[in-house]
């Protein structure tokens, strides 16, 4: 087991997030977890990268390691543990390569770091294209890639991504799915994915959660869960 | 001529205050907060240049150690400035830290009482008497063509210059540089980068005070008189530069700087010096009014929370 979480509880003020929920991943695993708005889900990967606080009683380990005693900043440059945020936050006034470059703060491994450009670069060359041009000024797809590139790059143990199809067209949004494939192939890196457009998760993780209103509803293999009559009801469209 | 003499002036004053507004623009580009403590944290280096020079030169008089005056210059501008760092990474660490999640008031109060604390502590400390700062150069003076320029002027504007020079390539080309780009853009994020953000603010307060302390033994070496409230005369307007600048914008705070010491010099030059600051900053004023982002400015992203 890889990351196990536990009666995980957030509240923002009065406005209760998670009520306790508990689920595991072991390494290599893509798992999805899928849910309405306002479910939850980008709530839980933020908790997961200790963005935001936790309720007391919340546990959460990671290889073994609470991550409640790592800063944010830390979970990424000692455990590898990276998030694409939801609307991907990518810093739009530095360029592609130095959205890269910044993701790579704390890595002292600099051989490492060129083959992990290079990697990026060639799951992505329309990236590479565009490595001096401003991130602000990309199009919706490429900031996407860029997204999942700066997030390789900063760590690839374990990798949160928070809905990485929205706003992309089909063809994009399969691209991108592809390129998350072969990252979790050759790198072995483990993938978190949190996503509204169920079938789209549930087709690429292996194993899925739902996710409503701060509690996990059901669990299973994707095949399962797309077989699922509620699930279809209400998240596949009937 | 007396248009060139001005412009020696010019560039002398202006020299100080964009040294100064370097430290309010970067804070305020990567924190997005207003240091009201700057102008003291200036004043601060000032007596910090002051003590560090008078101390090197005691000792080389009594002929502890053999110290050309060149030495003790650049001693006292590089001590002033090591330490001065420190004097504004405390001020983040007590002043603003704790305050990053509170509203914006309550970190500019805060930033104000620092300010009047560091005023008091010198006052306390060096009493309310003037102090003269030490000649660290030896006056020369030199006539170019009518224009009268002394070598002290020389030093501090060029020396200046240099400094920014060096600020702006540390800011565009090295990782901590990009990491305070980054968060003058979208802070919330920068951990997920493996970014530490209180070492790049820490380091960002930490840059802006040693500038100021530069600029303090600057003006120790200029006018050579320090008081404790010199930081609020010039700090404030040194902040007006900043604004001008453009948020977070080393290129404009610099421009914006010297700017400010021209039309300050050329309006004494032309209108009764009483007038000065009035009609000073009103131009300034006009200019705010014309492009109320400044000159410059580093862009930001709407989103400033998760
Ligand atoms: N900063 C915040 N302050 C107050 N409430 C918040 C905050 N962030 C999230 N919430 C609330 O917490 C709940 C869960 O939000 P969260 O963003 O995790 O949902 P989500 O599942 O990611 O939704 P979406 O699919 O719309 O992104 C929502 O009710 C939301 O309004
Ligand atoms: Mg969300």
């Amino acid at each position: 087991m890889l990351l196990s979480v536990e009666n995980l509880r957030v509240s923002y003020g009065e406005i209760k997030a998670l009520h306790g929920i508990s689920f595991q991943i072991d390494k290599g695993e893509i798992v999805c977890v899928i849910g309405a708005n306002g479910a939850g889900k980008s709530t839980t990967l933020q908790a997961i990268s200790r963005l935001i606080p936790v309720e007391p009683g919340s546990r959460m380990t990671y290889e073994g390691k609470s991550l409640l005693d790592y800063s944010a900043d830390k979970v990424v440059s000692q455990l590898g543990i990276s998030h694409v945020p939801e609307g991907r936050r990518l810093f739009g006034n530095l360029t592609v390569m130095e959205n890269l470059r910044l993701a790579t703060f704390a890595r002292k491994d600099g051989a490492d770091i060129e083959r992990d450009v290079g990697r990026v670069f060639s799951i992505f060359p329309r990236l590479e294209e565009r490595k001096t041009q401003k991130a602000g000024t990309l199009s919706g797809g490429e900031q996407q890639m860029l997204a999942v590139g700066r997030a390789f790059m900063s760590g690839r143990e374990l990798m949160l991504l928070d809905e990485p199809s929205m706003g992309l067209a089909p063809l994009l949004m399969l691209s991108v799915f592809d390129a998350l494939k072969e990252i979790n192939d050759q790198e072995g890196t483990t993938i978190l994915l949190v996503e509204q457009n169920a079938r789209m998760a549930l087709k690429f993780a292996q194993r899925g959660y739902v996710l409503e209103s701060g509690s996990l509803v059901l669990e299973g293999d994707s095949e399962e869960l797309l077989a699922n009559p509620e699930v279809k009801k209400a998240y596949l469209g009937g | 001529m007396i248009f060139f003499q001005n412009l020696v002036n010019a560039l002398q004053l202006g020299s100080f205050y964009a040294l100064i507004a370097l430290g309010y623009s970067m804070v305020y580009g990567v924190l997005m907060l207003f240091n009201f403590a700057h102008g003291d944290v200036f004043m601060v280096g000032a007596y910090i240049g002051f003590l560090v020079s008078t101390g090197l030169l005691t000792l080389a008089n009594l002929g502890a150690v053999a110290l050309p005056t060149w030495l003790i210059l650049a001693l006292t501008i590089i001590l002033a400035m090591f330490l001065t760092s420190f004097v504004g990474m405390l001020v983040e660490r007590v002043g603003y830290r704790p305050l990053r999640g509170a509203p914006r008031a309550s970190a500019a109060i805060s930033g104000l009482m620092i300010g009047i604390f560091l005023e008091t502590f010198v006052l306390w400390l060096g009493g309310p008497k003037r102090r003269s700062f030490p000649a660290l150069i030896e006056s020369t003076t030199y006539e170019l063509g009518g224009v009268i320029v002394t070598n002290k002027k020389i030093v501090i504007v060029l020396v200046s210059m240099l400094l920014m020079l060096a600020l702006h390539l540390f800011v565009r080309r090295t990782k901590w540089g990009m990491a305070m780009r980054a968060m003058a853009y979208d802070y919330v994020v920068v951990p997920l980068m493996g970014v530490p953000l209180n070492t790049i603010a820490a380091l960002t307060f930490g840059l802006g005070s040693a500038l100021a302390a530069a600029a303090g033994v600057f003006f120790g070496i200029a006018y050579p008189v320090l008081d404790p409230y010199m930081g609020i005369r010039y700090g404030w307007k040194a902040f007006v530069a900043a604004i001008l600048g453009g948020r977070g914008s080393v290129l404009g705070a610099a421009l914006a700087g010297f700017m400010l010491g021209f039309i300050e010099i050329f309006v004494a030059w032309i209108f009764p010096s009483t007038w000065r600051d009035l009609i000073a900053y009103s131009i300034i004023l006009l200019i705010l009014t014309l492009r109320p982002h400044g000159f410059f400015g580093e862009p930001y992203s709407a989103q400033l929370r998760l």
